[in-house]
Order: structure tokens, then sequence, then C-alpha cells
């Protein structure tokens, strides 16, 4: 599929603001299973400086300064994405889970340094006794690792009310998980604590759903702002596979990618720090439009 | 004078004064840095020993008593803000040194250098290529679990990581030392050890100079040196900057001695700002770049942008600008990794690998509870370990599993079995004992001895002393100040000539210039505002209640009742209490109420509480301070404490007495020593801006009283330090309109209010004119505006005795107040910013 995607961020606030630093993460990245032909960044008022970097996990991340007293701030990312991925196959054809977990802690084995960086306790995420006790069940031993991690994202999807009132982006999942109730952030980070609390690698991730399905599609929850869900390291052969437990499926070409990271932290999309701004008002919208597949 | 020939014998040992060594007794099977396992002295104490034995009982005492002295005298504090009434807590330091052998030294000193270049390899290589993880030499789990391994990014190349380490050394049973922690981030120590020899040296001078003591001073000299190579400018003259969290930090002390010593200006979080991803100094004469930063804040607290969020300590950019390559940072981001004691274990096959040399002194044996059979160690025979956390963090926690009741050790086990990468264990460490002066005698107590290594990109050097520190207790277990341990200072013994290179010619006086001063940040000229402010509102009170309780004594009746009425609304004033006329009524509610003010921290207004934010602002300016203004400013906690119990007069005359000395002293030093720079303006104004609020007030409650009784007049006359001249104006009994001339308007009373008028329009006139170009001129506008508003006031045209002439005078003055508070407002809003930062 191909999406138009328009994301705007606006900041509206009570006192001047004299000089203010900023991070964006919203290039989607350049993956094999999906392209990113063309990508812009409208800011308002025009930054004094603006670079892009990679960051420590291959995100593409806008770094820029805005100087000289202002009230209102304005970020619009406009992307052209398009996205073609496959289903696996058969989820009982993937390895072991514990196959996995040992690569991670005895390199000798099999070195996979770059799923260890999502194995342990980040920011946000603290793995458990009751991740680890609400996740074993679906992990019985030899259990092949795709079809638990399928069985784990339909009993969170099954135990979670999607609840924007319940939570905010500051919730800790410890609590999230306790209440069962939240948005995709804390659905996407419950399934990351219960994963590592297994010594499994998982990652958050950031990134869009479509919002007008074509003609007889449904259209699915999150999609009017930015999306979060998980990645899970099935071992070499397989990589990462990705799984979105808001809505209980392995994403396919609905889902566009923006960032990955540990945890939310990693990857906000958009962060900053001002001098003097009072209170503050923030404006979010996101469209994600399926275009024809023509260039 | 001793000879330095002088034959040291066991003889001379055992001559101790009586009950000297008596009872010291090292305990079997370990270690003692004095004596040997036969009881005798070991040689390289030999000279020393036979120093100590000549002295007498009372040497060592006197001795003691200076270094309290000394330590009191210089400042020397840790935990300066730490006790909620605010008395600073000392440093504490221990008169007998640690002797270091010579052939010892060169030992250690070579392992320090090979250990500061491992880390540094490893640094590099985990923040880089990560070769080390993929050769299976590190176990994935140490660095990825590790909350000290930040995710940087790439980075570019030849970063320093760790340009100055820090290594806590002890010496097991077997008389080896080996390493038990690397300070890689915020090596801590190096202003006290040096603070420290500058104290002992002093007072052991004798033996110090005859014993071949190595010095210190060119270690720092080399680390100044190194730390300007940084700059990734490669200025001649690199711009170099402190960064420290502030006053409140427990080793702030050390913050300013270090900056000041080094020459570098000493900056806090909100003195920097990063533009177009350099950074610069915020200065009143506009912004400077900076080319490096050592940074005594934790990395996490550095960036709000990628780190911890909105915090005061860090530079929002800070990160991207050191990985654009625009700063240099001492240490770098993520340094703090190699802190972990995790790494224990792998450091021989690392050193191996990456040097192709075997390691020259080992770390403490350490497992690292990640790896199962490590684990099952543990496990087997709990109680033969110490269980430590794997990775810095918030939590130090050092377990003796020994000495846990059975629940408390199952439970601990239990954690460790549930996420076994986050413990090493240790076996229980008999550390070495050093001779420590307790008590009036010496008593063997536990060591550690931290020393230093600098790295740069061209080799480094050791520190040929450090900061060795002992228990507390004799059985204290881990050493660590802030549970009470006790300083020392390191003597590393010469066998050939030492280098004479002399520390501090004089207290202060850096023998190399450093680079000359940059401006004054905007910060240090608000703190310096407000120890002006601060230091005047202390004398005021302090002059109202010494005038207050000479009614008290002498020939004095107490308080006439006019006196009391106007004695109580300038407390009031002062205190910025609401007035409260009937609790004052009494002799013995004024004297309570004295009392309260003299010796209640807690209460606003109150001489203690003044003290400790005029401390706190002279703190965060303390680099911009000559030595002995911070001497004066110890001084003046110890002479403005009362003693505890009830209240006597004479004794609180006596301190209040004292008390405005200092503050003499004070303003004498200002006016005398301080060059006229920005700095100086700014304490100048907030010491003009109060003094001229505080003479309105007294003058306000006076008037309408002084109408139907000029006896007031007299304690009037008193608080504003002008009853001589009065009396040698006037030849008369003071009457009200001659008084109000004199304190008001009188242009060369340098206690009137006109005075300090005039001075501000003069000061106001020279302040920088670049900064935000907001309110250009207001301020002296303000400063004409309250010559003008003074001089419109006839008092030729007032009757003496007309109830109106004391109503004017009181209108008139309240006017002035508020218009002075205006000036005050100006000045605050234009050159201290005080937006709070904040994260979107």
């Amino acid at each position: 599929m191909h999406y138009r995607i328009l994301h705007r961020t606006a900041y509206r606030y009570e006192f001047p603001v004299t000089v203010g630093h900023y991070t964006a993460r919203l290039e989607p990245r350049r993956l094999p299973v999906q392209a990113c032909p063309w990508h812009q960044l409208l800011i308002t008022p025009e930054p004094t400086v603006c670079v892009v970097r990679t960051d420590a996990f291959g995100n593409l991340t806008a770094y820029f300064e805005i100087e000289g007293a202002h009230q209102e701030m304005e970020v619009l990312s406009r992307s052209l994405a398009k996205v073609k991925r496959s289903q696996p196959s058969d989820v009982s054809a993937t390895p072991p889970w514990e196959m996995i977990r040992e690569g991670v802690f005895h390199p000798a084995n099999s070195p996979l340094t770059a799923a260890g960086d999502f194995a342990f306790a980040s920011r946000l995420i603290a793995p458990s006794a009751d991740f680890h006790a609400y996740a074993a069940s679906s992990f019985w031993p030899g259990r092949p690792i795709l079809e638990a991690v399928c069985e784990l994202n339909q009993r969170l999807h099954e135990d979670f009310t999607f609840d924007p009132a319940a939570t905010d982006a500051a919730t800790p999942v410890v609590e999230a998980f306790a209440r069962r109730r939240g948005v995709c952030q804390d659905i996407a980070q419950v399934m990351i604590a219960c994963l590592r609390s297994l010594g499994l690698p998982a990652r958050y991730v950031s990134g869009y759903l479509e919002t007008i399905p074509p003609f007889g599609r449904a259209r699915l929850v999150g999609a009017d702002a930015s999306h979060a869900w998980v990645s899970v390291f099935c071992g070499e052969a397989l990589g990462w596979i990705d799984a979105d437990p808001t809505n209980n499926l392995l994403p396919s070409d609905r889902h566009v990618t923006l960032a990955w990271g540990r945890d939310f932290s990693d990857v906000i999309p958009l962060r900053g720090v001002t001098l003097g701004a009072g209170k503050q008002k923030l404006t979010v919208s996101v469209d994600v439009e399926p275009v024809e597949e023509e260039e | 004078m001793q000879s330095s020939t002088l034959l040291p014998s066991i003889d001379s040992f055992t001559n101790f004064p009586q009950g000297l060594l008596m009872n010291y007794a090292p305990q079997r099977g370990v270690f003692d840095e004095m004596l040997d396992a036969a009881g005798s002295l070991r040689p390289h104490w030999r000279e020393f020993g036979a120093r100590l034995a000549q002295w007498r009982t009372t040497d060592y005492e006197a001795r003691a008593q200076s270094v309290q002295r000394l330590l009191r005298d210089h400042g020397v504090t840790y935990n300066m803000f730490e006790d909620a009434e605010g008395a600073s807590r000392p440093w504490s330091l221990d008169m007998i040194p640690l002797l270091i052998p010579a052939a010892e030294w060169r030992m250690v000193s070579q392992g320090m250098a090979q250990r500061s270049r491992l880390l540094n390899l490893i640094l590099a290589d985990l923040y880089g290529p990560q070769h080390l993880l993929a050769a299976g030499l590190l176990p994935p789990a140490l660095v990825f679990a590790n909350p000290a391994f930040l995710r940087l990014g790439s980075l570019p190349s030849g970063i320093t990581f760790a340009p100055t380490v820090g290594f806590d050394l002890i010496r097991a049973a077997d008389g080896g030392w080996r390493v038990l922690a690397d300070r890689t981030q915020i090596p801590v120590g190096l202003g006290y050890s040096l603070e420290n020899r500058i104290i002992i040296s002093d007072v052991l001078s004798a033996e110090f100079s005859a014993m071949g003591v190595q010095r210190l001073a060119s270690f720092y000299d080399l680390e100044r040196d190194l730390f300007r190579s940084l700059s990734p400018l490669k200025r001649t003259s690199a711009s170099v900057v402190m960064l420290t969290p502030g006053p409140r930090d427990p080793t702030y002390f050390e913050h300013a001695f270090k900056a000041r010593y080094l020459g570098f200006p000493l900056v806090e979080g909100a003195d920097l700002t990063v533009r177009d991803r350099q950074v610069f100094l915020k200065t009143l004469d506009g912004l400077r770049r900076v080319d490096v930063i050592v940074r005594r804040v934790e990395d996490v607290w550095c960036d709000p942008l990628e780190q911890r969020s909105p915090s005061l300590a860090g530079v929002p950019g800070l990160t991207e600008a050191w990985r654009a390559g625009n700063v240099a940072l001492v240490s770098g981001m993520g340094s703090g990794l190699m802190e972990s004691q995790a790494f224990h274990a792998f450091m021989p096959s690392l050193c191996e690998h990456l040097l192709g040399e075997s390691l020259l002194i080992q770390g403490v044996p350490t497992l690292w509870c990640g790896q199962p059979q490590q684990l099952q160690q543990v496990l087997d025979d709990p109680a033969r370990w110490v269980l430590k956390r794997a990775f810095p963090g918030e939590q130090r926690l050092t377990v003796f599993l020994g000495s846990q009741d059975p629940v408390e050790s199952a439970r601990l086990l239990n954690q460790l079995r549930a996420e076994p990468h986050l413990w090493v264990a240790q076996e229980i460490l008999n550390l070495s004992t050093a001779p420590t002066w307790i008590n009036g005698r010496l008593e063997p107590r536990s060591l550690v001895w931290r020393t230093y290594a600098t790295q740069g990109p061209e080799g480094g050097a050791v520190m040929a002393g450090g900061l060795s520190r002992v228990g507390g207790t004799a059985d204290q277990q881990v050493i660590a100040m802030q549970t009470g341990a006790l300083s020392k200072d390191t003597w590393v013994l010469a066998d050939g000539p030492v280098d004479t290179f002399s520390l501090l010619q004089d207290r202060g006086v850096v023998l190399r210039p450093a680079r000359p001063p940059g401006g004054v940040p905007s910060r240090v000229a608000d703190h310096l505002f407000w120890l002006g402010r601060y230091a005047e509102r202390l004398e005021q009170t302090a002059r109202v209640l010494r005038m207050v309780l000479r009614r008290f004594t002498g020939e004095g009746s107490g308080l006439q009742s006019r006196e009391l009425q106007v004695c109580r609304a300038w407390i009031a004033q002062l205190s910025l209490a609401p007035e409260q006329p009937t609790q004052l009524e009494s002799t013995e509610a004024m004297l309570a109420e004295i009392h309260d003010l003299l010796g209640n921290a807690q209460r606003e207004g109150s001489v203690p509480n003044s003290l400790n934010i005029l401390r706190f602002n002279a703190a965060a300016a303390r680099d911009r301070l000559s030595d002995d203004t911070w001497r004066l400013f110890n001084r003046l906690e110890r002479d403005a404490m009362l003693p505890p119990g009830p209240l006597v007069v004479s004794t609180a005359l006596g301190v209040l007495d004292t008390l405005i000395l200092d503050l003499a002293a004070f303003s004498g030093m200002q006016l005398e020593n301080m060059t006229r720079g920005h700095g100086w303006r700014f304490l100048e104004i907030g010491r003009r801006i109060e003094r001229s609020v505080a003479m309105l007030e007294f003058i306000k409650e006076a008037s309408g009283l002084a109408v139907q009784d000029d006896a007031i007049l007299t304690p009037l006359l008193e608080v504003a330090d002008s009853t001589m001249t009065y009396r040698r104006l006037h030849f008369s009994r003071p009457t009200l309109l001659p008084v109000v001339d004199l304190l008001l308007l009188n242009e060369i009373n340098p206690r009137s209010v006109n005075f300090q008028f005039y001075n501000l329009s003069e000061q106001t006139r020279q302040l920088p004119q670049d900064v935000d170009v907001i309110s250009t001129g207001a301020e002296q506008e303000q400063a004409d505006l309250l010559i003008n508003s003074l001089s419109a006031l006839n008092l030729s045209s007032f009757t003496a005795t007309d109830e109106q002439t004391g109503k004017a005078i009181r209108e008139h003055c309240a006017e002035l107040v508020l218009a002075v508070e205006k000036l005050s407002n100006f000045i605050t809003e234009r050159y201290f910013s005080h937006a709070a930062r904040q994260q979107v």
C-alpha cells in the first residue's frame, strides 16, 4: 500500500518562549518492507538550525532550535510511504522460544548483540514477576515463539479495554497493567514487559495506521493519532516480527513504521525543552490516506 | 630542629608517650600499614615513627586542633547545606598521613596508568564498533542491561571518554593492592586531596619537608593542560568551564575549590546555552563560546532534551553539541558505564585482548551472577559473600549475606535468582588498617586509598598521592564520607629528589596564570546582588537588636514606652512579621522575641536565617570571592552562634558586636579588594538598595512618634550609626528635623538615604547595556527619579512639633520604599533570567 501522511503538531504557549530545543522522530524508516520516497518537515517559526541524524536505534532524528520570542510553534510532517509486508506463513514453524532467550544471555552459543539491546529493563519498562506470571501460561516449554506471541497478543487484546481516559503518556506500565486499561502505548509496553520478563528481546515501535480505509475495509483502532505496537525477535533466520496487541493482529501493509526503541521514551515523536512557556496547549492531528499505487 | 639522619629504631618507637601505642593492636590476619606481623615498624614507617616518638601527647592534641582550625578557616565542607539548621558539615581529616614507599608507588602507578588506558579503550569500543561484544569477550547483558550504558548514537572519532579516572584501592591480607572500584564519570576527591595536602603539610611541616614527599602540583598542572588540549577548536586559549549542580551538591566545596585552582569559571546549567549546536556561557556582556566542559553533573542530568526531563542542572542540546564535535566533555557522556563492578571479572582478558599485556593490578575477586556457574557458586554458600548491585545507579547496596536474618536472606536470594544479572558477589575482604588519631590515641582503622590518573590522546600521568579514607568507627566495613569516614593525606615517599614545584605559593594564588577571566555569568551577578542585600540586611538587624539589648544593660533602664513602640515596629519590619503590638508589651516578651531572632533559623528575617541565605549566595558565587572573604564568611557562621540555653544579655551583645565587626570587614574587603567589574557592581547595588530600604523604614517608623517625644531619635541615630556625626554637627540633643536631614538628605553621610541614591544612580549608569534591549535605561531613570523625589522633600517648610510633619515624612518614606523596590525589580527582571525551563 502507498500512503500520504500528514502529521501536524501545534503548541500554543501562555508566555513567549525565548529559546527552544527540540528533537523530532517523524520521518518513516527505510526498511526492506517499507519505502519512504518523500518526506518533508515544515517548522514555524523557522528554526535557526535543523539537522537530521541517525540515533542509536537507526531512527532518523531531526534536531532543531528555535530562537526569538514566540508563543506558537507548529511542526508539520508530510511523508509518502510504501509498505509491503507479508505475513509469516506458518507460526508453528518458528523456533522454540527458549532458544531465543538462550541466545541473548549466552553469546558464546549465538551472538545476538543487536537483539540484546532490547532484552532488559529500560527507562519506562521494568520486567517483573507479575508480568512473567501473566505471560508464562502462553509460553510452555518448547512452544514455537511466534505461536506463543500470537496467543499473548490475543490475550492482551481481550483482557485490555481501550480507554484513552484511563492513562496518559506518563502512566507507568505497572499501573496500566493493574487496571487492564489504556491506549496502544500502554498495551504495547505491557506486552514488552511480559516478553522481557521471559528473557525475550522486544522493542517498541511507533508509527501510523491508515486512517481512511478503502471501501469495504474496517477502520482500525488508534488510527486518528500516532500508533504503537511491538516487535519481537524470532531468531536470526526470521529476524524481528511485529505484533499489534491493540488490534490483535500481526501488521501487514496497514502499519507505517516511524521509529523503534526500547520504550516510548526512545521514540517520542516530538520532544522539546523551552525557556519560559507557562501553560501550553497542544493540538495533534494525523492523516494517513491511501493513494493510488503509481508514481 | 630534628636531624633528618636521626637513627630510627624500634626502641624510639616504643618510647611513645605512655598509652599512645599500648592499645594499638591490629587484628590478626589483617595487614597493618604501620606495623608488620611481628609488631615492628615497617621500614618506610621508621623515620616517621621516630619523629612521632618525639612528640608529647600535648603535641598530638595541638596538631589535631590545628587541623580542625584550618579546616574551619578554609571552609572545607562536605554536604554544605544538608543540615536543615544550615550548619555546614566540616570535612573530617586525620592528621596521620598514609605512607607509600617509592618502590610500591612505582608498581601502583604503572598499574593505574595501564588501567586508565584500558578503561578508555573499552569505553571507546562499547560506544563505537562494539567488537568486544561481537568477539564474546563481554556478555551483552553486562552492557545492555546496564543503566549507565547510554544510547548515544554515532559519535565523532577520537573522543577520550574518561580523561581523569579515580581508583579506589584496598590492600588485601597478602599485602597486595587490589582495585575496589573505578570512578570514570566524576572522580570526586581531587579538590579534597589538594586541600588535605595543604593542611597536613602545614601542620606537619617539619615531617613533611624532611621525609621527601612527592608533590601533587604537577599532576593538577598536567590535568589543566590536558583539559585545555581537548578543545575541539584547537584554539590557543581554550575556553574551559567547570559545570556544577550548585551549592547543594555534597561535594560543592571541591567544585569551587578546584575551579579556582585550575582557573576555570564555575558555572551551573542555567549559565550555559546551546545555539547552533555550540555551547555558550551567558554573561552580562553577552554569549561567550565554551570549548571544554569539565562536568560535575551526572550524565543523565546533563541534557533534559535527551536524558532525564527538565532538570535545571543540565543544558538542553548539550549532547547534540558534543556529538557534533563542537564541545569536549570531561568526562564524556556514558563514561559511568565502567563504574560497574561486574567488569572486574572480565578485566584480565580485556587487558590481554586490547593491550596485549597482562593486567598489572587485579580487581577485588568478583563474581558476576549473570553467568550460571557464578550464580551457583554464590547460592551454594551464601554466607561467604558480599552482594552488591552489579550496575551503578541510585541504589548503592552492600549486603553481607552471612549477617542477615533468615527471612531477609531468603528474600535477597530470591531477588538474586529472579534477576541474577543485576548482582555481583565478592568475598568478604579484610581491608588493611592504618593508624588514625582517635580520642587521644592511635587506632588501626580500615583503609581505602583513592588515587587518580589522567589519560589524554598523548598519554597520561598518575597522581603521586590521593585521597585516603579510613573508617569512622572501628568496625566500619564500608568506607564512605557519607557514612562518617575520615580522610587522610597520602604521602608517596621519593627515593630520589622530589619535584619541588610548589603547590601554592600563597593560598589561592595560581602560579601559572590562567586564561583571563571571562565575563560575569548573569546567575553569578544575581547571587552577588543578593549577597549585597543580605549582608546589609544582616547588619541592620544586628544594629537594631544591639540597640535594644543595650537598653537592658549598665545604666539602661529597659525601654521607655515610646522607645518600645518604635523598636517593636522596627523589629516587625525586619522580621517581616505582621506587627503584633500586644505581644511585645513586656520586657520579657521583648527579650524572648530578640532571643528568637538571634536563634531561630527557621524564622524568616532572623539572624541565622539571613546568614544562611547570605552563605548560600556567597557559596554560589564562590569563585568570585577571595579566600580571605570566604574565611570571613566561615567565621561569621561561628561568630553569630548564640550559646544554647536562656538568653544572657551580655553574651548576646558580644555576639552582635562581633557580627557587626565581621560584616564591616566584609564591606571593607568589597571596597578594597574587589576589582570594579560588573560582579562588584551588582554586589554594591544590592547593598545600596537594602540600606536605602532599611533607613527609610527606620525613619518612617520613628518620625511619627518623634513629633511627640524626641527621645526616640537617640535610638534612631544609634541604628543609623550616626550618633557621633550628629553630635559633631549640632552639639545639642537630637531634634526631629536635623536628624531627618542627616539621615535622609545629607549627601555626604554614607548612611543617609540620599547617599545611597546617588550611588545607585552612578552604578546603574555603568550597567551593561547590550543584553535584551527591552528596557534600556529604565534602571537609570528610576535611580534618578529617586534622587528627584527625595529632593522634593522640603524640610524647611515643616515645623518640628506639627503632627502633619510626622505624617508627611512618614508618607514620603513609604513612597520611596516602593520606588526603591521598583528599581530592584527592574534590575532583577532585566539582568537575571528567571524563566523556568519546561518540557514540551
